[in-house]
């Protein structure tokens, strides 16, 4: 596997959104997975293959971000703690929170066409 | 009532069971004979205050660490708790805790919790919460309570001819389910019961609730029915659990099952709020809704009372 893991650092602040230059290849911007109120939301979203997509905890109660296959495991996420996890090849990947596994979501990850 | 004299003695005096009454407040008592939930008056709830049989208290939730605005005191809080546990004018045999020490699973939030619940000078015989087993290396909980137990943590012993089951339903959890015991905790409680009189009273404690309180929030066991199939040649089997932070209680044949407060912040009643998170309360009520428990059985009576003493009445 080729997934690049990174952890994104409490002091990061705003997530800045990165595109390419129209001439190169574009990227996704970074998207944001919110935690509400025991609630990935949005609850699956598709992004391009590239994109990274951090989580982060709006809660009082701390949670994880766990891939089902295992493939991103995050640390537990306090209060307004962020987990990224960039994504770079195609497929659905179903994660879970490990502490309230009720909690469920999806990242479907599309080919980058390069368009 | 801290302030207030409990000694021993053939009985309380009037004004002591005033007294006793006092601190008691709220604290709701029943107790069950052959299944049938009785509640009791107040001067019987008294008199269970000061018991014969084996009493052992039950605390749970204190997630040390916590500090948002449901409760930004949550040591405070169980420092409460257990003062009040040292004033109880009979000692108990011990403490259980069902879980979630801490919030984090920090070294510094297990020393807190250490530091206070010690101070009760009772034994104490822990089972993790998912709270508990979120460290890195996900060691720091076995290290410190962990000793001599199987698996994730779980364990039994005797006391007063009361076999008590520490369980563990928080470890190995897998997306899109509740609490799980596993299959290797189940075999072993199949094998721990193995051979022991039907007549023997089973305490069973682990966190999250052994019966489905609310599959919505996750707040049940989801291979507990395995579990509660070996227990039902027994008379008398008691289910102590912690997590949802409210007490609650069911009786299904000879099970009891019952959840007890937090010391350190309420949780809403199911469906009542968009989520089980932590629930802010108004200032004055806080106290209200956290608190402890005392589980007592008289031997020869086949009876058991379980009193919900909440921190402020």
């Amino acid at each position: 596997m080729s997934f690049v893991r990174n952890f994104a650092l409490g002091a990061m602040g705003i997530v800045v959104a990165i595109a390419m230059s129209a001439a190169g290849p574009v990227y996704a911007a970074d998207t944001e997975v919110k935690i509400d109120n025991f609630t990935f939301n949005p609850q699956q979203i598709t992004v391009k293959a590239g994109t990274t997509v951090v989580w982060i905890n709006h809660d009082d109660i701390p949670h994880t971000i766990v891939s089902k296959t295992f493939i991103f495991k995050s640390k537990a996420m306090d209060t307004d703690d962020k987990f990224s996890f960039t994504f770079t090849t195609p497929g659905a990947f179903a994660y879970f929170c490990s502490l309230h596994p009720h909690m469920t979501g999806t990242i479907v990850v599309e080919a980058d066409t390069g368009k | 009532m801290s302030t207030h004299d409990h000694d021993g003695g053939e009985g309380p005096s009037r004004r002591k069971v005033l007294e006793c009454m006092t601190w008691a407040g709220t604290g709701m008592l029943w107790t069950i004979t052959g299944g049938v939930p009785h509640s009791l008056g107040l001067v019987d709830e008294v008199m269970a205050a000061e018991p014969k049989g084996l009493t052992f208290l039950q605390i749970s939730d204190s997630h040390m660490g916590f500090d948002k605005p449901a409760n930004p005191n949550a040591k405070g809080t169980l420092e409460e708790a257990i003062a009040r546990i040292k004033t109880i004018p009979k000692k108990p045999a011990f403490m259980i805790h069902t879980g979630d020490i801490t919030h984090l699973s920090k070294v510094s939030e297990f020393d807190d919790a250490e530091k206070i619940i010690s101070q009760a000078k009772l034994d104490v015989h822990y089972v993790p919460g998912e709270h508990d087993i979120i460290d890195p290396d996900l060691k720091l909980y076995k290290e410190r309570y962990g000793r001599g137990t199987k698996g994730s943590g779980y364990y039994s012993f005797d006391a007063n001819g009361v076999h008590f089951m520490g369980l563990v339903n928080v470890a190995n959890l897998k997306g899109g389910g509740m609490g799980s015991l596993g299959d290797e905790q189940l075999a072993w409680i199949e094998a721990d019961l193995k051979g022991r009189s039907a007549s023997t009273p089973i305490v069973v404690f682990a966190h999250i609730p052994l019966w489905t309180v609310y599959p919505q929030w996750g707040w049940g066991t989801e291979d507990s029915a395995r579990a509660l199939t070996t227990m039902k040649r027994f008379g008398s089997v008691t289910v102590l659990n912690g997590h949802i932070h409210q007490v609650m209680q069911k009786v299904e044949g000879n099970v009891t099952f019952h959840t007890a407060r937090s010391t350190a912040f309420p949780q809403p009643a199911p469906g009542s709020a968009p989520s089980a998170g932590p629930m802010k309360v108004p200032a004055e009520q806080l106290r209200t809704m956290l608190g402890t428990a005392s589980v007592t059985f008289k031997r020869g009576e086949k009876q058991l009372a379980i009193i919900d003493t909440p921190l402020q009445s």
